[in-house]
């Protein structure tokens, strides 16, 4: 039965969050990803993984293991690409933490949605792919390279596996992939069109011809003799973002569904805003216009007041053009007084469709411990909007909702707020 | 190139492809219903083959390649050919 707290003022349904899974260079799963980050432990190093020999950029944030546990068997794993292998690592992380991996569950599969971002797909598998094309002739070329490099296969490979026959499609936003796919899934709840969703991001970009063409724009950091020390978000010696891979998922579910199966409800999709700065191809607007008007879409869709935030997940790259923007923009609309502001990205690098996601995990989390990592790394900003950076050590706030921001090549910006329980 | 080779060979295809053990398998073991094989699979496991054999084996003859007993016919008749 639908009681009142189960509906948000307009009617439609409140979406809580019941499960929280992540696959990330911090670590294999959230616990693992979470005490790094607080710890500020950059994950940053040299890749091993291929040839670096004449890249002007030579290391990366990598996942030490995909899969420690085994869940994909061989033969499974050869058929998809690593951006899809994280993906449902992560998810069966958040769905063992949601309950709905128990063989007794009741539940209505045919109203279970999925929808994981990326921001390339399976670019792995392409890039392979093309150069057994190239050196070895056209019948050489893979019959599964279409399944395994198509930007939604993780969504259908989550579905496949768990039986979901609810909406399954992937985001594809850039590095606000993650985001918009956790807001549009809430949506999907909202709307009524789905009881529950597996929504986040995945990415495996380090690959040798995406390395070389974000370091050809000069988005990556290039301190290649320093890597734990590249990524450092709002940072006066920031030179750009460090690569990363990896994936978040977060179990969402209408709070009726969750309140009826007795699920443990560990926060609220409160809020979403998205927008587009409409602007430049992958420069973010310097007014920060599309930002501003994105995080106060977040913040009026939860119904709150900027200071009902405890805390903000700042997108934060390290590049030196984001971070100047979206602190301005943060300033914009929490004015001098705002929250504490962090980055987790100098820990993690920059997951680029899976930021989000892992960012909403991690956000909530300590938004529900009332403990804001520092961002790595920084140690003296040349931010002039008066934003609250937390350097150092580990912020104490009181438990309070948190907003997440990502932004994406395209102009895409996406926020969320999200209240622990 | 006697035909116990060539059936060796696809019972290699499989092992690399398909993760299966050698000992499971037999010229009558099908793909499709013992090994759960799609057709995805059984290009890959041709492909194995044609690498192995220097062949090219158009994809329309893979329909009605049922078993590997039959796989290896496919691969004997273009060595045949050859």
């Amino acid at each position: 039965m639908a009681s009142a707290d189960h509906r948000r003022p307009d009617g439609s349904a409140r979406v809580v969050v019941t499960g929280l899974g992540a696959v990330t260079p911090a670590g294999g799963d959230v616990e693992q990803t979470l005490a790094t980050v607080l710890a500020a432990r950059p994950a940053a190093a040299p890749i091993t993984t291929w040839d670096t020999e004449g890249h002007p950029v030579t290391f990366a944030a990598a996942v030490a293991d995909v899969d420690p546990a085994g869940l994909i068997d061989a033969r499974e794993a050869r058929r998809m690409d690593r951006a899809s292998r994280l993906g449902l690592v992560a998810a069966e992380e958040a769905l063992g933490r949601a309950g709905l991996l128990d063989p007794d569950v009741v539940l209505d599969r045919g109203r279970v949605a999925v929808a994981i971002g990326t921001g390339v797909g399976g670019i792995l598998t392409l890039e392979d792919q093309i150069e057994t094309r190239v050196t070895r002739g056209v019948h050489r070329v893979s019959p599964l390279l279409i399944p395994m490099m198509m930007a939604n296969a993780t969504s259908g490979l989550v579905a496949l596996r768990h039986g979901f026959r609810g909406a399954a499609f992937s985001v594809a936003t850039a590095c606000a992939s993650g985001t918009n796919a956790i807001g549009e899934a809430a949506d999907l709840i909202r709307a009524g069109r789905a009881d529950v969703a597996v929504a986040g991001g995945t990415e495996a970009s380090i690959t040798p011809t995406a390395m070389a063409a974000f370091a050809r724009m000069a988005a990556l950091s290039t301190r290649n003799d320093d890597p734990a020390a590249a990524s450092r978000p709002f940072d006066r010696d920031r030179d750009g973002f460090v690569m990363g891979e990896g994936a978040g998922v977060l179990v969402l579910e209408s709070a009726e569904h969750a309140a009826r199966r007795g699920a443990t409800v560990l926060g609220e999709v409160a809020g979403y805003g998205a927008t587009c700065d409409a602007h430049h191809i992958t420069a973010p607007d310097p007014d920060g216009t599309g930002a501003v008007a994105c995080m106060r879409q977040a913040l009026a869709d939860a119904g709150f007041e900027p200071a009902a935030i405890g805390h903000v997940n700042a997108h934060g790259t390290s590049t030196p053009l984001n971070d100047a923007a979206e602190s301005a923009a943060t300033a914009k609309v929490f004015g001098a007084d705002g929250p504490p502001v962090t980055s987790t990205k100098g820990v993690t690098g920059h997951l680029v469709g899976a930021a989000g996601a892992v960012e909403a995990v991690l956000g909530l989390r300590c938004a529900a411990a009332g403990t804001v990592p520092p961002v790595a790394n920084l140690t003296e900003t040349d931010v002039e909007a008066p934003v609250d950076l937390v350097a150092g050590e580990v912020r104490r706030i009181a438990t309070a909702p948190v907003l997440s921001n990502s932004f994406g090549f395209g102009g895409h910006n996406a926020s969320l707020v999200l209240v622990p329980a | 190139m006697n035909r116990t080779d060539i059936v060796d060979a696809v019972y290699d295809a499989c092992v690399e492809i398909l993760k299966v053990d050698k000992a499971d398998l037999s010229e009558a073991t099908a793909f499709a219903d013992d090994l759960d094989a799609d057709s995805l699979a059984l290009v890959e496991v041709v492909m194995e083959l044609e690498e192995r054999f220097d062949l090219r084996i158009p994809e329309d003859e893979l329909e009605g390649v049922a078993t590997i007993g039959a796989a290896a016919d496919l691969v004997a008749g273009h060595l045949a050919a050859a």
